[in-house]
C-alpha cells in the first residue's frame, strides 16, 4: 500500500482507516474538478476539509457516499475504498452505500413531514423491525434535540428553527445507524449559538461515528476536528478551476506548524 | 451646467402640456377599463345565461337537476342523466389520466432520460393539448370506437357482462369511448402541472432522501410526490374542470342518449354535449331549458376551477 | 450529561455493499421505472396515432380543388370547402380584432399601472375565464348576439356572433402571454424612459410594449391556432352554410357561415363517403395549422431563451 507522503503515519494505522482515497481525479464531463487526491480517513475521528471556495472539498465529500452519481457528467478516476472495498466497483449498490454513510447538508433539509416521520423515514425504508418510538427517541436524544421536541413530534419538521432543523437532520441521519456521517458545511446557515450546540454534538457523536466535515470556518475546524485536510484551487490553462489536496495532517500541526506555505497563509487568514 | 445652458434648454424642451397630461391619465383609465372588462365579461356571461334561463328556472325550479325527462314535445325538461354522464365521463377520464399523467410527469422531471429527449417529450405532450377537440372526435368515431368494439368492449361484455357497469354490448358510441378520448385530452394538463410541481421542489429534498439510503423510487413515491401533492391535486382539479366542459369529442362519441344507463358500454350524454346537439334546432321553452342546463354546467365548472386556481396559486407562491 | 446512541454492529463488514439484484427493494425500483416508462409511452402514443391517422386519411382526400370549391351534396364526387376556410378566417379575424386590443390593453394595466389587489383579482378572473367551457362561450354569444340580432331584425346566426364567441376564448390566452411578456421587460428600461421625462403613455407605448412585441405575437398566434380549431362556440352562433360567406351589404357578415371545424363535425357524423373524406381533409388542415404554429412558436421562444 502506498502511503501519502504528507500524512503523518504515526497517528493513523492503515488498518484503522475507514476510507482510503487513491489518486482520485474527479471530472465533470471533460472538466477536471479535483485532481490527485490521496488520503486516509481514520475511524471514529473527525476529519475536517478546509480550503477556499471552489477547491472541490464538497465535491470530494460527495464522492464518499456516491451522491455525485446524480450528476450525469460526473466521472471518477482512481479509487475510493471503504473498509477495503472500492466504492466505485460496478457491483456496489449506491443505495446501500448511502445508508451506511449518512449525510448532513449545508442547508437544513427536513422533509415536509412530521418530526417523527422525518426520523422514521430511513428506518422504515430499511424495514426496521424494532420499536420505532424508541428509535426515534434515541436518535433525537443523540442529536440533542429530544427535550425540545418531545411534546410536538407530530408537528411538521419545517416548523422548527434553523438550528433545530439541522439537528433534526442529524437525528434523521443517525437513525439509519450509519458508520460514517458526512457533513457539508452543516453550520454555515446557523446562528453562533446553534453552531456551538452542533459542535458540542459532534464531539459526542465522534465516539460512535466517523465524521468528515467540510467547513469554511477555520475556527470551527480547529475546534472540532482531529485531522484537517487543506485543499487549494489552481487555475488551468483553459481557465478551469481544479482543486487539489495541499496538506493533510493532525489539526494541531495544520494550524500551528503547517509544512506548506499556502496552508500557513490560509489558516492565518491571509487569503481565501 | 452653466446657467445660460439651462436657459437655452428651457427654450428647446417644452414641459408636458395639459393635453399631454390629459392624454396620459386617459390612457391609464382606458387600460383600467379593459382590465376590469375581463371581470365584467365573466359576470356578463353568468348574467346573460341566467337571464335567458329564467323561464325554465321558474317552470322547473331545482327539480330540473333531479329530473330525467328531456322531452321538447311535452316541454318536460330535467338534466339528471346529463349531470350523471358529465360526472361519470369526467371520473373515468381522470381515473386513466391521473396515473398516466403523473407517471409521465415523473419521467419528465427526473433524469431517467437525457435532457434533450425530455424537452422533445414535453413538447409532444403540449401538442396533445393543441389538437382540436373535433379532430379527436372524428378520430374517435373512425378509430377508437371500432377498436374498442372488437377488443376491450367485447372483452368486458363477455367476461363481466353480469356486472351492471358492463351489462350491454358496445354497439357504437358510448360512455366508455367518450371517456377514453376525454382522458387523452385532459392528460396534458395533469402532466404539465404535476411536472411544474415536481421540478419546483428544492433539490436538497431529493438528496436528503437518497443520502439516507432510499432508492430512487422510494424517494419519488415517499418524498417528492407527497411534497408536490398540492400542485398535483390542483392540476387534477383543472383537468376535472376541463373534462366536465369538454364538448365536441364527447358529443361525437357518447351517443347523445338522454337516459341514465348504468352500463359504461351504453350511450349516454353530458350537459355540454346536450347543448351542442340540441341548441341549433331548439325553440321556445327548450332554449330556456338549455340555458338552464348551461347555467348548471357553468356553475359546476366555476366551482371546480376556482378551487383548482386557489390550489395552484398557493403552490406557486410557496 | 448522558446520551444514548443508536447501537451499531461493531463489525465493519462491507460485503453487504454489493448490489443485490433480486432484493425486493431493487426489484420494486426497477419495476416502477418500467411502469413509469410504460405510462409515458401511453401518453405519447395517442398523439402519434391521431397525427398518423389524420395525415393518411387527409392526404388522400386533399386536392387543390378543396380550397376553392363549395361543399358537395351527398354522394356527389368532388367539391371542397373554400367557403369554410374563408369563414374560419373571417371569424378568427373578428375574434382577434376584439381580443388582441382588449387583452393587450388589459395586461398593460395589470403590469404597469395597477395596485396589487386589483391585478390579483383581474388575473384570477382571467384564469377562471380560461376555464369556462368553450360551449358556454357559444351559449353566451347566442344569448347576447344571436338573440339580439333576431330582435333587431338583422337576421340571426352570423360570423359576428361566431367571432365574438371565439374572442371570449382567445382573450385569456392573450392576456396571459402579454402579461408574462410585459413582466419580463426589465425594470431599468422603464426607469430609463421615465428618467428622460417620458410620460406613462410614452414609456409604455414607446419602450415597454415594443420590447414585448415578439411575445405578444407568439401569444396571438397560439390563440389564433386554438380558435381556428374551436367548434363548440360556432355550432349555434355562426351555424354552417353550403354557400360562400356574405361579404357585401346589405347582408355582409349577417348570414350563417361555414367554418372548417363545424364542417369536420357535420361531415364526420354523416354516412356519405365523399363528405367524410372532406372532413378528414379539413381535419388535416386544422392539425397542420396547430402543428406548424406550435413548432414555430416553440422555435422562436427557445431561441430567445
Amino acid at each position: 500500500m502506498r502511503s501519502n507522503p504528507k500524512t503523518n503515519p504515526q497517528t493513523v494505522k492503515s488498518t484503522d482507516s475507514v476510507f482510503q482515497v487513491r489518486n482520485a481525479n474527479i471530472y465533470y464531463g471533460s472538466f477536471l474538478a479535483v485532481r490527485d487526491v490521496v488520503m486516509d480517513i481514520p475511524r471514529n475521528q473527525i476529519t475536517a476539509f478546509i480550503g477556499p471556495s471552489g477547491c472541490g472539498k464538497s465535491t470530494l465529500l460527495r464522492c464518499f457516499n456516491r451522491l455525485n452519481d446524480l450528476i450525469d457528467s460526473f466521472r471518477l478516476e482512481g479509487a475510493i475504498t471503504y473498509n477495503g472495498r472500492n466504492l466505485y466497483d460496478s457491483n456496489i449498490d449506491p443505495v446501500e452505500v448511502r445508508r451506511r454513510i449518512g449525510m448532513v447538508f449545508q442547508k437544513a433539509n427536513p422533509f415536509p413531514k412530521s418530526i417523527y416521520d422525518n426520523i422514521a423515514f430511513g428506518p422504515r425504508l430499511n424495514r426496521y423491525k424494532g420499536d420505532m418510538d424508541e428509535l426515534v427517541e434515541r436518535s433525537l436524544r443523540g442529536a440533542a434535540l429530544w427535550d425540545e421536541v418531545k411534546d410536538k413530534l407530530r408537528q411538521s419538521g419545517l416548523s422548527l428553527s434553523g438550528g433545530q432543523q439541522q439537528r433534526l437532520c442529524i437525528a434523521r441521519a443517525i437513525a439509519v445507524q450509519p458508520e460514517v456521517i458526512l457533513m457539508d458545511e452543516p453550520c454555515s446557515a446557523l446562528d453562533p449559538i446553534s453552531t456551538l450546540r452542533v459542535e458540542d454534538l459532534l464531539h459526542e457523536l465522534k465516539q460512535q461515528y466517523t465524521i468528515i466535515i467540510v467547513t469554511h470556518n477555520m475556527q470551527q475546524a480547529s475546534r472540532v476536528s482531529d485531522r484537517t485536510a487543506f485543499f487549494n484551487v489552481q487555475l488551468s490553462e483553459k481557465g478551469g478551476r481544479t482543486g487539489y489536496l495541499v496538506e493533510y495532517d493532525n489539526t494541531e500541526s495544520i494550524f500551528q506548524s503547517p509544512k506548506e506555505e499556502s496552508t500557513r497563509e490560509y489558516v492565518s487568514g491571509r487569503f481565501g | 451646467m452653466s446657467s445660460t445652458g439651462a436657459k437655452e434648454n428651457s427654450g428647446i424642451f417644452q414641459p408636458p402640456t395639459a393635453l399631454d397630461k390629459r392624454l396620459d391619465s386617459g390612457f391609464v383609465w382606458l387600460t383600467r377599463l379593459f382590465a376590469l372588462g375581463i371581470a365584467v365579461l365573466l359576470l356578463w356571461i353568468a348574467f346573460q345565461v341566467a337571464k335567458d334561463a329564467l323561464p325554465a328556472i321558474q317552470a322547473f325550479g331545482l327539480g330540473f337537476i333531479f329530473q330525467s325527462a328531456w322531452n321538447p314535445v311535452t316541454n318536460q325538461f330535467g338534466v339528471l342523466p346529463q349531470i350523471y354522464g358529465t360526472l361519470v365521463t369526467a371520473f373515468i377520464a381522470l381515473l386513466i389520466a391521473v396515473p398516466v399523467g403523473v407517471g409521465t410527469a415523473v419521467i419528465l422531471s427526473e433524469n431517467f432520460l437525457p435532457l434533450k429527449v425530455r424537452t422533445i417529450l414535453v413538447f409532444l405532450v403540449e401538442l396533445l393539448a393543441a389538437i382540436p377537440s373535433v379532430v379527436y372526435g372524428i378520430w374517435g368515431i373512425f378509430v377508437v370506437i371500432p377498436l374498442l368494439r372488437s377488443t376491450l368492449g367485447a372483452w368486458l361484455y363477455s367476461w363481466f357482462g353480469w356486472f351492471p357497469l358492463f351489462s350491454t354490448p358496445l354497439a357504437g358510441p358510448g360512455i366508455l369511448p367518450a371517456s377514453l378520448v376525454l382522458a387523452i385530452m385532459v392528460l396534458p394538463i395533469i402532466t404539465a402541472i404535476s411536472r411544474d410541481a415536481l421540478t419546483s421542489l428544492p433539490p436538497d429534498l431529493r438528496q436528503a432522501s437518497l443520502g439516507l439510503g432510499a432508492t430512487r423510487w422510494e424517494t419519488i413515491l415517499q418524498v417528492l410526490i407527497p411534497a408536490a401533492i398540492s400542485g398535483i391535486v390542483g392540476g387534477v382539479m383543472l383537468a376535472l374542470g376541463r373534462a366536465m366542459g369538454e364538448t365536441m369529442a364527447i358529443t361525437m362519441l357518447i351517443g347523445n342518449a338522454n337516459t341514465i344507463n348504468t352500463s359504461l358500454l351504453a350511450p349516454g350524454n353530458t350537459i355540454a354535449s346536450l347543448l351542442a346537439s340540441q341548441f341549433a334546432e331548439a325553440s321556445g321553452l327548450q332554449v330556456s331549458a338549455l340555458m338552464y342546463a348551461a347555467l348548471v354546467l357553468f356553475i359546476l365548472t366555476l366551482i371546480v376551477n376556482i378551487f383548482a386556481d386557489l390550489i395552484v396559486q398557493r403552490v406557486k407562491r410557496i | 450529561m448522558t446520551r444514548s446512541y443508536p447501537e451499531k454492529d461493531s463489525s465493519f463488514d462491507s460485503s453487504g455493499l454489493v448490489r443485490a439484484n433480486f432484493s425486493s427493494r431493487t426489484l420494486f425500483n426497477n419495476m416502477m421505472t418500467g411502469v413509469a416508462f410504460l405510462l409515458a409511452a401511453m401518453a405519447v402514443i395517442p398523439l402519434f396515432a391521431v397525427l398518423i391517422y389524420v395525415t393518411v386519411q387527409g392526404i388522400t382526400s386533399i386536392s387543390p380543388s378543396v380550397f376553392v370549391e363549395l361543399p358537395p351534396p351527398p354522394m356527389v364526387e368532388g367539391g371542397g370547402f373554400g367557403n369554410a376556410i374563408l369563414g374560419t378566417v373571417m371569424m378568427v379575424g373578428i375574434g382577434a380584432l376584439i381580443s388582441v386590443p382588449f387583452g393587450v390593453m388589459a395586461s398593460i394595466y395589470l403590469t404597469e399601472f395597477s395596485t396589487g389587489k386589483v391585478s390579483r383579482w383581474v388575473r384570477f378572473a382571467t384564469n377562471i375565464l380560461s376555464g369556462v367551457p368553450s360551449i358556454i362561450a357559444g351559449v353566451f354569444a347566442y344569448a347576447a348576439v344571436v338573440l339580439t340580432f333576431t330582435t333587431l331584425g338583422w337576421g340571426s346566426y352570423s360570423p359576428i356572433a361566431g367571432g365574438i364567441a371565439l374572442s371570449v376564448l382567445m382573450l385569456p390566452i392573450i392576456v396571459r402571454t402579454t402579461d408574462e411578456a410585459l413582466q419580463l421587460v426589465p425594470k431599468d428600461v422603464r426607469q430609463a424612459a421615465v428618467g428622460l421625462g417620458a410620460t406613462k403613455f410614452q414609456t409604455v407605448w414607446g419602450v415597454v410594449l415594443p420590447a414585448a412585441v415578439p411575445a405578444i405575437v407568439t401569444g396571438t398566434t397560439l390563440a389564433v391556432a386554438r380558435a381556428a380549431g374551436e367548434t363548440a362556440p360556432l355550432l349555434f352562433t355562426a351555424l354552417f352554410s353550403q354557400f360562400w360567406p356574405q361579404l357585401w351589404p346589405p347582408d355582409a357578415f349577417l348570414q350563417p357561415t361555414a367554418s372548417l371545424a363545424v364542417l369536420v363535425y357535420n361531415f364526420a357524423i354523416v354516412p356519405f363517403k365523399n363528405q367524410q373524406q372532406l372532413a378528414w381533409a379539413a381535419s388535416l388542415i386544422l392539425v397542420l395549422l396547430v402543428l406548424i404554429t406550435s413548432i414555430i412558436t416553440r422555435y422562436v421562444t427557445s431561441r430567445k431563451a
